[in-house]
């Protein structure tokens, strides 16, 4: 649906030049499913629940929260970017073998939150690892084995 | 979706000056950073329609730089993030990294900025009750000059503010904390109650810093959230605590006068009768050390 009373907004998606439609104000989660991407989950759209994470410039943010105008230039990666072609990114390969993913709704945003701490923390404790996941909700309450899911992936590098 | 939000117009400056030249054109545009708390009320139906200001460019306002005087000045672009990560704040400014740490999640405080946390003037925040211990003033700017403030000062009442429209904050300056190190005697105290460790928004929240030589107390800073229309400073507490011995009675004595001074409330996140308790409970154990 392209927006043609507002400037479009320049992005990188998943490694992609994209150019993204809609209000300044509206929410990047919005824009980014109207993408066709649609792993980008809506929970709690409060900033509480985290089912919306996507990384902005290597950077978790919550895609409810973040104003499309903050795109402009930016190099956004969602969940269908975390993989390479078919090869599975080793927090992925962690969560399916360690039983890190239960209903689903929550782990797009689990696997970038965990990416990003990955990104920064070489060998996170545990403890690193609640903390990173702190803004991240699974209302299955399978917070053991995402934990896992994650030490495991960290250990895979 | 997007008929709702035509009513919002946003300005996206490209520098600090063409901000400022903005904002004195339109008195009224509100400046927004992050947009942590803007998003939840426009998303809520509670962010009134009018002119913003994206300040997302302004990388002149973001980071953290020693100042002449011996203690650092904070732009007000700089994110929750990178407060936590900045050694020289974590060395001399211990509770900043702190209550940084309990803004939110990880997500929220990558976009959160310290200016846009005491822009928002919410009773209940984290990080201002450690600006009042650590005597902050802001710096605001405006097209026709800038200014300093003591940041004890700036809140003036439920979601008011000591800023004037076309004013933007742009730093907060810390003084040196020459005096308050461990050698000194000094030890710095920080506790949030919440519902839930992390991310909860507090249910009270007490930031302080005291200095004890030769069995009395030299000085004290006590500031706390969530007790009254804005975050406060005890001063009455800090004045019955100056000279006295940390003994049994002068800790009861404060938690008395602290009482006087605050003036929680029952409201959706706790109780009067509940902070009150807890107000009292955290000077104690702060002051016990």
């Amino acid at each position: 649906m392209a927006d043609r009373t507002h400037p479009a907004v320049a992005c990188r998606l998943n490694g992609r030049p994209t150019a993204l439609h809609g209000h300044p104000m509206s929410r990047l989660l919005d824009a980014i499913r109207a993408t066709g991407l649609t792993g980008t989950k809506e929970g709690c759209g409060e900033g509480e629940c985290g089912a919306c994470a996507v990384l902005i410039d290597g950077t978790l943010v919550n895609s409810c929260l973040t104003p499309l105008v903050h795109a402009d230039g930016a190099s956004i990666t969602t969940i269908e970017g975390v993989a390479e072609g078919d090869m599975l990114h080793e927090v992925q390969e962690a969560f399916l073998e360690c039983g890190g993913a239960q209903c689903g709704i929550c782990t797009p945003g689990m696997i970038l939150a965990a990416v990003e701490l990955l990104s920064r923390a070489a060998e996170p404790t545990e403890q690193d690892v609640r903390v990173a996941l702190a803004g991240n909700l699974c209302r299955c309450t399978g917070y053991m084995r995402i934990f896992e899911s994650v030490l495991d992936a960290a250990r895979r590098r | 979706m997007i008929p709702l939000l035509e009513g919002y117009q946003v300005a996206v400056p490209r520098s600090l000056t063409e901000a400022l030249g903005e904002l004195a054109r339109h008195p009224g545009a509100r400046p927004f950073a992050g947009g942590t708390d803007l998003m939840v009320l426009l998303e809520a139906g509670h962010l009134p329609p009018g002119r913003y200001v994206s300040l997302q460019h302004l990388s002149e306002l973001a980071g953290i730089a020693e100042t002449p005087d011996g203690g650092v000045a904070i732009g007000a672009l700089t994110t929750y993030t990178a407060i936590q990560r900045s050694r020289r704040l974590a060395d001399e400014y211990p509770l900043l990294a702190l209550a940084a740490r309990e803004t939110g999640g990880v997500a929220t405080q990558n976009r959160g900025t310290i200016g846009g946390n005491i822009a928002n003037a919410s009773p209940a925040a984290d990080t201002p009750p450690v600006l009042l211990v650590y005597d902050a003033d802001l710096e605001l700017v405006s097209a026709s000059g800038s200014r300093r403030i003591p940041y004890s000062s700036f809140h003036t009442g439920y979601k008011q503010m000591a800023i004037a429209p076309g004013e933007l904050i742009a730093r907060v300056h810390l003084p040196s904390r020459t005096g308050w190190g461990r050698s000194a005697g000094g030890r710095d105290y920080y506790r949030k109650v919440g519902t839930r460790r992390a991310q909860a928004i507090s249910k009270v929240c007490l930031a302080a810093a005291i200095r004890v030589d030769a069995g009395a107390v030299q000085d004290v800073r006590i500031a706390l959230g969530s007790v009254a229309p804005t975050v406060i400073r005890a001063v009455r507490t800090e004045e019955s605590l100056r000279g006295q011995p940390l003994d049994a009675g002068a800790i009861a004595a404060a938690e008395r006068t602290l009482l006087s001074e605050i003036v929680p409330i029952d409201d959706i996140r706790s109780s009067a009768r509940y902070r009150t308790r807890v107000a009292a409970n955290l000077l104690r154990e702060f002051l016990q050390g």
